[in-house]
């Protein structure tokens, strides 16, 4: 066993703490792992091209912008706004943890569409946490909207993946149920799923008190926001 | 019958006219760098299969030298201002949730029951890529949803949908990047090297020692990958069968389903995962690149630190 492709992570590691473009870094950890492990620089960029023409469905998700950008064009953002702020119960916390909930149980059922960082949080989830902060505390910071942007946007993660394998047909139950088979043991996908469950309601009690705590400090932070500071 | 082809040549055509509109959009000073990098993507979805390895691998490099040196600026479209979109918004009311809808509803229902339209004999849809076709006609059903309901007309769509494009810049392209990264990193043995080292590394006749160093070593390994399905294999062969399994006992279906978990914890603290948490920070237009990750930090290690008292309670029971 050879250590030297491990160049390559050690290139990552170092190119994504120092804030260099991330496209470059992964380039040149190609090239790195790649010569590491035995082969020519052509090989790489080859193998390189070939496993990024495999895997062009990842980018197939950006079809759906835009759909996303029509809307916002159309007023989805701000629709979403005026409900929220007709809902007196509305809080950052609310909305976040509602939606935690309902994510979480979406994926537990197999429903993994039913959500998404481009197609509910940006248009949706985002605008209703902002509005639902700022119809309790009043106009709030450029650092506040973005600290409420980024939470809409963890718990969307948080909520699918811890989800996603509390259902039976998942990819993840059935690689762990066919690597088990490779090595001579056999388990019902069932079981697998079932003690996931454990984990998914630590996760979410776990981000629910975050989000609970996180709305209790907005409401200690100071709020003098000069008029017309917000874009 | 409609497979991935006609999703990849769907997304092509997306891809240029993005290409075109940022052309000939004066007012961006890179214009021509989004438009060759736009470009070359659409050329990757159109001709992908027939340009042979090389010139895909080239293609990339292209398309990387762009977007890391010149970089890609950011274009100014004809949009509505904020008065129009409220009042667009009074207007429309809850219409504008439905488009919306109909991207999920759509692939949802589509990933169930197209595969079972059949034409002449064959099934209409291919079986096996049946999500992302669905999802593509998802988006047709919503564009069409956005003409009728809305008044939103196509031309307009992808203006705006560049306008979501030029906002994540570089980070459209890394998702795919990290996947293509991996497939190289599995070539040049870098998981054998990370398995052979944990393996190494793990103390003998400590049950708890055991079942720690593989729940930190599935988060660990995945923040490295970007992707627990990368880390599972070699840690599970690597520590958890003849570990935990084998010499302690353990049951092995509590084990796995725990282990996996503990890889998604490590998920959450990676740029390596940009699809999850880099994309959403361009996304949503925040000043640090790593502003989700950082919101996430504390969840990822508190529940790995309970995933791994989780396992030692159950996985010897």
């Amino acid at each position: 066993m050879s250590l030297l492709p491990l160049l390559g992570v050690l290139v990552v590691v170092l190119g994504f703490a120092a804030r260099l473009n991330p496209l470059l870094v992964v380039m040149a950890a190609a090239i790195v792992s790649g010569l590491a492990g035995g082969l020519d620089f052509v090989g790489v960029i080859s193998a390189f091209g070939k496993a990024f023409n495999d895997n062009r469905y990842v980018s197939v998700t950006w079809l759906v912008l835009p759909v996303i950008g029509a809307l916002e064009r159309g007023g989805l953002q701000e629709r979403a706004r005026d409900i929220i702020v007709r809902i007196r119960a509305a809080s950052v916390f609310s909305i976040l943890c509602l939606y935690l909930l309902i994510r979480q149980t979406a994926a537990a059922l197999g429903l993994n569409s039913l959500g998404g960082q481009a197609t509910m949080v940006r248009p949706l989830i985002a605008p209703m946490a902002e509005a639902a902060g700022e119809a309790r505390l009043g106009p709030l910071s450029e650092q506040v909207h973005q600290d409420i942007r980024a939470q809409a946007a963890a718990t969307e993660n948080v909520g699918w993946f811890f989800g996603e394998d509390v259902f039976v047909a998942i990819g993840s139950v059935l690689l762990i149920k066919g690597f088990l088979q490779q090595n001579g043991i056999v388990v019902e996908p069932l079981r697998l799923a079932v003690w996931s469950i454990p984990t998914a309601i630590l996760a979410f009690l776990i981000q629910a008190s975050r989000m609970y705590l996180f709305d209790r400090r907005l409401a200690r932070e100071p709020r003098i926001v000069p008029e017309g500071e917000r874009a | 019958m409609i497979g991935i082809r006609a999703v990849y040549f769907f997304a092509g055509v997306v891809f240029a006219a993005v290409a075109v509109l940022s052309a000939r959009d004066a007012i961006n000073p890179k214009r021509w760098a989004n438009a060759c990098f736009w470009g070359l993507f659409a050329l990757s979805f159109l001709a992908g299969d027939y340009l042979g390895d090389l010139a895909n691998g080239l293609l990339v490099l292209a398309m990387v030298l762009i977007a890391g040196t010149i970089g890609l600026g950011i274009g100014k479209t004809a949009t509505t201002t904020p008065q129009q979109r409220e009042a667009s918004a009074r207007l429309y009311r809850n219409k504008l949730f439905v488009p919306a809808l109909a991207i999920p509803i759509v692939t949802l229902v589509g990933s169930l029951t197209f595969r079972n339209i059949m034409l002449g004999g064959t099934p209409l849809f291919d079986p096996g890529q049946i999500t992302l076709v669905s999802l593509g006609i998802g988006v047709i059903v919503a564009l069409f949803l956005c003409r009728t309901l809305l008044k939103q007309k196509l031309p307009a769509a992808f203006q705006e949908g560049r306008k979501l494009m030029d906002l994540l810049g570089w980070a459209s392209l890394l998702p795919q990047m990290l996947a293509a990264l991996g497939a190289v990193f599995a070539i040049s043995g870098v998981g054998q090297a990370v398995g052979g080292l944990a393996a190494q590394a793990i103390p003998g006749d400590s049950r708890f020692a055991a079942v720690a160093a593989y729940t930190v070593g599935m988060a660990a390994f995945t923040a490295i990958m970007g992707n627990a399905f990368a880390a599972f294999p070699v840690m599970t062969a690597g520590i958890g069968l003849p570990l935990i399994v084998t010499k302690f006992g353990g049951d092995p279906a509590i084990m796995t389903a725990i282990g996996m978990v503990s890889g998604f914890c490590g998920t959450l603290t990676t740029p390596m995962a940009a699809n999850f948490n880099i994309v959403p920070a361009a996304l949503l237009g925040l000043n640090d690149r790593y502003a989700v990750i950082k919101a996430q930090l504390p969840t990822a290690f508190l529940l790995l630190a309970a995933n791994t008292v989780l396992m030692y309670a159950l996985v010897f029971h």
